[in-house]
């Protein structure tokens, strides 16, 4: 199930490629692939068959039937429409001047509320608020605890009150937070079943007693088709404002993304993708777009290296770079922020054609270790000027990283690989945004063709460079 | 009897939608042509079973049907039901009453393996089986207090370790201890894990092999799935298949209106029986699995 969505589409967008121009019998063709598509990606039945609909129309459009490239234009029907579904743009959280905000959390039992709020904690106190985290979860054992030892991990205050009411605990919680000039308050509340009356109806009580800014459903990114009756319930009982989703560090194509929108019309807010309190990411419609019809989040990855990265160091590299003379140096740099993004796996996902690399068992993170003690096992002088790693050379750097020479010269092969590439690709990768500087510019564009270049000399050669202009 | 309603409540949840599909197909009539079966197949997609097992199954019964010239819609859902059943694995061996049985459950953040684990633990105890529980999941926070709890609830003895502790020597300790109280049934809880982290599935294959190696009675691994899970649920169990050798499934939260249409799909590729399934937060609520009554709570009501 795993790359169903854009493996299928790019495959089908392929076959329509090598036929010019379309019929309606191809369209329709093609669509059957999407909705299939969609339907393995776990977008909601019923919403797959309006989608499919409303596409079909725009394709049979004189526009995109006698146009020269009218493959080019159903890929472009197909993602305008998805990315329409998703919503035409980021949803920011806007936090009114009313202290406190409150934001209370909501959601079915295990969806990922708790950690949700601590990252959400982290995240704002990371922009210079001071949060306050109230655990209104009474019932699952420990759940205040985890709340608690989360809190307490993030430098994150967490009102408990008495661990009994959950209606109490929330006011007093907004109580708390004002006596001790916290701005924001979080409510992490209860997992709860939207069949199951008498906790709906608690969760809408916790409301009227805190009147939040703002209330988010954090939803699963491996829901099925169910999520549509749960988030009719939800919006009706407690009506949410957004949704985070959860578990997006998965393989899980998210397709109630999309059915959730379309169901509620709620935007999707923020999307969590790891365990860790920092991987909560604002969500970006078209990039869901993309990534689900395969297309790969580039500029996403383009941001988190930005994110990562030492911008003077990188600028140094660049720089580098531009003159030819990328060393082992900067290859163990880059290697190091591969690996600080969260690993190859990570960034590969994102990337068109990752998700067939991923699948297929090509990339193996322990490779990273191993490139990594290799070019520590070489002298600086070796790694500045390649040129001199000869054969007895060799077999010292494999002796000193406890490998085989076959796996240096493997090293060497990709390093050679990498920087002939990253002369092929100057050029390829867009420019940073203005006003960030000269520099930091360079930096930005040098960052992403190393690591792009650092990948295909990992084997992903399926990977298709040319989306990334 | 409180908890028998509860589950019969449980599982009607789950029937009521069915049948609330079921009934606009009905009142269609009882002609079986090309919109019967894609309404079929439609409800069968609705109940998360899969584009693909919705279209395989939902094909076999259209050539059954016209075989065998059934009547009518009633004939056909009836038979529906039975290949639907069908694809259920039968279990060989039940690792909750066939003991003594050393147990490890597995599976995705949140799917709920702690609360099993307590459910399974309390059966166990009231039916007078010495149990032991043990506590592998040293990474979340605050998930040894919360199996802590449940052993407290179960009255079931806990081993445990310190948060951040290796989850190995957790079953090692664990293993020990039951060889000492002459445990019957060992349940251990693991931490919870998307099956796309090679790391973390790494370190899950060494918990198992070591509890495998070490331990005297046979082990079994159990994957908790929960039932609100779509497609990508077929590839977590083969994933959690394929590095652990899995013995069985539980589903779980069958208890709102998600009909577990999953559990068909993985226990048909992977030749995996379902051994409970979970309906509701309470100690009392799991429930054995009956592969007729799931077919049937699917399509009938
Ligand atoms: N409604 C319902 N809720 C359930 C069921 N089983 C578990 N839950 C709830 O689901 C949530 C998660 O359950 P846990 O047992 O903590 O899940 P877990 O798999 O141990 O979670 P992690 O250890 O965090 O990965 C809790 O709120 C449970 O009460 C069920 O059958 N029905
Ligand atoms: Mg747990």
């Amino acid at each position: 199930m795993f790359d169903n969505l854009s493996g299928r589409l790019q495959g089908i967008f392929s076959g329509l490629k090598s036929k010019g121009r379309l019929s309606e019998a191809d369209i329709d063709a093609a669509l059957r692939e999407v909705r299939m598509a969609l339907l393995e990606a776990d977008v909601n039945y019923k919403v797959v068959k309006g989608f499919i609909a409303n596409c079909r129309e725009r394709c049979l459009e004189a526009k995109v039937m006698q146009s020269l490239n009218p493959s080019q234009n159903v890929i472009k029907v197909v993602l305008d429409e998805l990315t329409a579904l998703m919503g035409s743009t980021n949803t920011k959280l806007i936090l009114s001047s009313r202290i406190p905000n409150v934001i209370m959390l909501v959601g079915l039992q295990g969806s990922g509320k708790t950690t949700a709020a601590a990252k959400l904690a982290y995240r704002l106190k990371r922009d210079g608020h001071s949060p306050l985290l109230v655990a209104c979860d009474v019932y699952r054992p420990a759940a205040a605890d985890q709340l608690q030892t989360l809190g307490d991990e993030i430098g994150v205050k967490v009102y408990r009150g008495d661990g009994k009411d959950p209606i109490a605990i929330a006011k007093t919680g907004v109580r708390f937070a004002i006596d001790n000039l916290r701005d924001v308050v979080i409510i992490d509340t209860a997992g709860r079943l939207h069949v199951d009356d008498e906790m709906m109806d608690e969760a809408a009580r916790i409301k009227e007693a805190t009147d939040p800014d703002y209330i988010f459903m954090v939803l699963d990114a491996m829901t099925g088709q169910d999520v549509v009756n749960v988030a009719q319930t939800f919006a009706s009982k407690v009506d949410f404002d957004g949704v985070i989703m959860s578990k997006m560090d998965g393989d899980a194509r998210g397709g109630g993304a999309l059915s959730i929108r379309q169901i509620t019309g709620k935007p999707i807010m923020f999307i969590s993708a790891g365990e860790k309190p920092q991987d909560l990411e604002p969500f970006y419609p078209d990039r869901m777009a993309k990534r689900i019809l395969g297309m790969g989040d580039v500029v996403g990855i383009i941001e988190r290296a930005v994110e990562m990265a030492d911008q003077e160091q990188a600028a140094q590299q660049a720089e580098r770079m531009l003159k030819d003379e990328f060393t082992y140096v900067d290859f163990l740099d880059t290697l190091k922020q591969v690996k600080k993004m969260g690993g190859l796996s990570k960034l590969l996902k994102d990337l068109p054609g990752g998700d067939k690399a991923l699948a297929s068992g090509q990339v193996d993170e322990g490779e990273l270790d191993r490139i990594e003690a290799i070019i520590n096992s070489m002298t600086k002088q070796e790694r500045m000027k390649p040129g001199l790693i000869n054969g007895s050379r060799r077999e010292r750097i494999a002796k000193g990283a406890g490998v085989e020479v076959y796996d240096v010269n493997q090293v060497i092969k990709r390093f050679n690989e990498t920087r002939k590439m990253m002369k092929k690709m100057q050029g390829m990768v867009p420019q940073g945004k203005p006003g960030k500087g000269k520099k930091g510019k360079k930096g930005k564009g040098g960052n992403m063709r190393q690591m792009m270049g650092m990948m295909r000399s990992m084997g992903l050669d399926g990977m298709d460079l040319s989306k990334f202009r | 009897m409180a908890w028998f309603d509860k589950l019969s409540r449980g599982l009607s949840n789950t029937r009521n939608s069915f049948t609330e599909s079921m009934n606009v197909l009905f009142r269609r009539g009882p002609k079986l042509d090309e919109n019967f079966y894609d309404d079929l197949e439609e409800t069968l997609i609705l109940g998360d079973m899969g584009f693909q097992a919705a279209e395989d199954i939902v094909a076999s019964v259209r050539d059954t049907a016209r075989r065998k010239a059934l009547p009518d819609a009633q004939a056909v859902m009836d038979l529906l039901e039975d290949s639907i059943a069908q694809q259920f694995k039968q279990a060989e061996r039940d690792p909750f009453t066939d003991l003594p049985s050393l147990v490890l459950f597995v599976g995705i953040n949140g799917a709920g393996k702690t609360t099993t684990v307590g459910k399974l633990a309390k059966i166990a105890k009231d039916r007078g089986d010495a149990v032991l529980i043990g506590s592998a999941d040293t990474f979340r926070a605050a998930a040894i207090e919360q199996l802590d709890i449940w052993g407290e609830r179960a009255g079931v003895e806990i081993v445990k370790r310190e948060r951040g502790a290796d989850p190995a020597s957790v079953c090692y300790d664990v293993i020990q201890r039951g060889e000492e109280t002459g445990a019957q049934l060992i349940l251990i809880d693991t931490s919870g894990r998307l099956h796309t982290s090679k790391d973390l599935m790494r370190e899950l294959q060494k918990v198992v092999n070591v509890t495998r190696k070490r331990s005297g009675i046979p082990v079994s691994v159990v994957l908790v799935m929960d039932a609100t899970t779509g497609q990508n649920g077929l590839q977590q169990a083969r994933e959690f298949n394929k590095s652990l050798d899995l013995d069985g499934v539980i589903i779980t939260k069958l208890d709102g209106t998600a009909k577990g249409g999953i559990a068909v799909a993985v226990s048909r590729e992977l030749e995996l029986p379902i051994y409970r399934i979970g309906v509701g937060e309470s100690i009392d609520d799991l429930q054995a699995f009956d592969a007729h009554e799931f077919a049937r709570a699917l399509i009938t009501g």
